[in-house]
């Protein structure tokens, strides 16, 4: 087969269904649980460390 | 050491441009390798005279790089005016060809200024604000300063000198006709080295956060940085005709080059105006709200769905075109699907504010921002509405697509802009607040006007052109030549014109206040010796 019929099989097939998996995936990712509570801290990222770096002992790793 | 290395390149590339200035073969090559041998040149001398002169290590990892962040700031107030100046003008070319003055022909009139226009909008003044927001919020939301030292300051003036070249190469007619990526090769090559620093300095900084997650505004940006980066370099595979010459062929043809240059012109909008832009959205908004964003969750299904679906959206540029019906189909359809995520993160945006609805009545900035998002809910329920074929048949080629564009730059692009100006100055200059709030009130009201004024008159000529255009007698004869529309255009061209000229008022009532508040307004730390009491 000609490389153009390869590429777009594997386009309409497998990577289309990867991706839409991927996708699915990270929907259902999201609402796992404990997500709530990890992403409450995360979204206060904004009003941390305003006004100078964090130090080593602050850093929250 | 890396002084001797940095002056053999610089006096190689002097060298070269002045090898470049005396066999140009164009004038816009010419007058760009004088100003490159200029600039190489004068780095030179001044690297020289820094050689050997002992180095003053200051370690300065304890706080941010704020510093390239102002002149981000001041470049973007700088270039926006430039820019909006330019689009008023053209708006009044098109209402008045008597402005393409005699003496100017083949440098100002409007084919010449009109790339002029849509570079200096969106490249230099939403450039400038993209990179030097991206710069203050990785740093703030990664708790860690800018990766690469003096790094950032050449991406700031290498996309400087990449604003200039391109703007001199229009008006000198150094162009390779493709929209939104008219710089010729030896500009896009430069404008690649930069991006590529831009990325390691937003990337090493990432990399070194004290925060565990990436916030949500850093997603954005990266995918701005990184599409583009891929955008840019396939759009413009060209092969120089001469290395002394501006001018190059690309290495598409036909219709695949017309795929491949909507490819990158959609995800233009997808990308450095819409992704970029959201990354501003998600920073901004929650910070002037002061409250986080309205659902986390949503942000990220949001982040997903618009990069998984842009990128497909391009095609719908090409209906009734050579392209196959499939693929304009496919991108109709994409289109579509778009609405969803786009108004997922325009509901995500606005719900911010859900219990401080009240700072809409004292908070004039937040009155930008929320407008900014409303804005953003339009446009992207036009688009995809003018996506369809049937629409699209009606309003392609009309001044409907110029309102469409402009409701979304104007409104979304350029009042989010404006927000985090106002929001980012008093902090950088370490003001206590805004030298005027009346002032943004007026700013806010001029701009808002002047928008509804460009948007409405543009609808009613577009679709007016488009019913026009296919307007048959009886006969099946076409009733009106192409000049009849143009005639009737007249009373909506002027409106447009006012419409700018309004908005350019207000950008400049900005600088104005801007400028005050580092002048004027008091400065941070005084006032909090003056609430302090002494213990």
């Amino acid at each position: 087969m000609e490389e153009y019929t390869i590429l777009r099989q594997f386009a309409d097939s497998w990577m289309l269904l990867l991706l839409f998996a991927f996708f699915i995936g990270i929907v259902i990712w999201v609402f796992r649980p404990g997500a709530s509570k990890e992403y409450k801290d995360t979204a206060n990222i904004p009003f941390r460390h305003q006004d100078k770096p964090a130090t080593s002992e602050e850093a929250r790793q | 050491m890396s002084n001797y290395i940095k002056l053999i390149v610089l006096g190689l590339i002097a060298l070269f441009a002045a090898i470049g200035t005396n066999y140009a073969r164009d004038l816009a090559y010419q007058v760009h390798a004088i100003l490159v041998m200029l600039i190489a040149g004068g780095l030179f001398i001044w690297t020289l005279r820094n050689t050997e002169e002992p180095d003053i290590l200051v370690d300065r990892s304890a706080e941010y790089m704020d510093d390239v962040i102002r002149y981000g700031v001041i470049a973007t107030a700088f270039w926006g005016v430039i820019g909006f100046i330019a689009g008023t003008f053209i708006a009044f070319q098109l209402a008045f060809p008597a402005l393409n003055f005699e003496w100017a022909q083949g440098y100002l009139n409007f084919g010449r200024l009109r790339p002029l226009h849509t570079s200096a909008v969106i490249f230099a003044f939403g450039g400038n604000a993209l990179i030097a927001t991206s710069f203050y919020v990785v740093q703030r939301t990664s708790a860690a300063r800018l990766w690469g030292g003096n790094l950032a300051w050449f991406v700031f003036w290498g996309y400087q000198l990449f604003i200039v070249l391109a703007a001199t190469g229009y008006v000198l007619g150094g162009t390779q006709s493709k929209e939104y990526a008219e710089p010729e090769w030896y500009v896009d090559l430069w404008l690649t080295i930069v991006w590529v620093a831009y990325l390691a300095v937003y990337l090493g900084t990432i990399i070194k956060r004290k925060e565990p997650h990436i916030y949500v505004a850093n997603w954005f940006y990266l995918a701005f940085i990184v599409t583009v980066a891929m955008l840019h370099l396939v759009n413009n595979m060209t092969i120089p005709v001469s290395i002394w010459g501006s001018k190059s062929v690309i290495v598409w043809s036909g219709v695949q080059d017309a795929m491949i240059q909507w490819w990158y012109g959609h995800n233009a909008v997808g990308f450095f105006l819409t992704a970029g832009f959201l990354g501003m959205m998600y920073y901004f908004i929650p910070k002037q709200a002061e409250r986080p964003v309205f659902s986390y969750k949503l942000s990220i299904i949001h982040f997903w769905a618009l990069i998984f679906l842009y990128i497909w959206a391009g095609p719908h540029h090409l209906h009734y075109t050579a392209l196959p019906d499939w693929a304009s189909t496919l991108g109709m359809v994409f289109s579509i699907i778009l609405w969803m995520p786009s108004w997922g993160g325009m509901i995500n945006g606005l719900m911010t504010l859900s219990g401080a609805w009240d700072k809409l009545r004292t908070d004039p900035v937040i009155r930008m921002m929320v407008i900014s998002v409303g804005f953003y809910g339009m446009s992207t329920f036009e688009g995809p509405m003018m996506s369809i074929r049937a629409v699209n048949s009606l309003s392609h080629y009309t001044d409907w697509t110029i309102g469409h564009v402009h409701s979304g730059a104007l409104g979304w692009n350029g009042m989010i802009t404006f927000g985090a100006l106002y929001f980012l100055v008093p902090v950088l200059w370490k003001r206590e607040r805004l030298y005027s709030l009346s002032l943004v009130s007026w700013h806010f009201w001029l701009a808002t006007i002047g928008i509804v004024l460009y948007a409405a008159s543009m609808w009613v000529t577009g679709i007016m052109e488009g019913l026009m255009w296919r307007e048959v007698d009886a006969n099946g004869f076409l009733v009106n030549s192409f000049a009849d529309t143009v005639a009737a255009k007249f009373p909506m061209y002027v409106v447009r014109a006012l419409g700018g000229v309004m908005f350019v008022a207000g950008a400049v009532i900005m600088c104005y206040n801007l400028w005050m508040t580092v002048r004027k307004a008091p400065a941070k730390e005084a006032s909090l010796t003056v609430a302090v009491p002494a213990e």
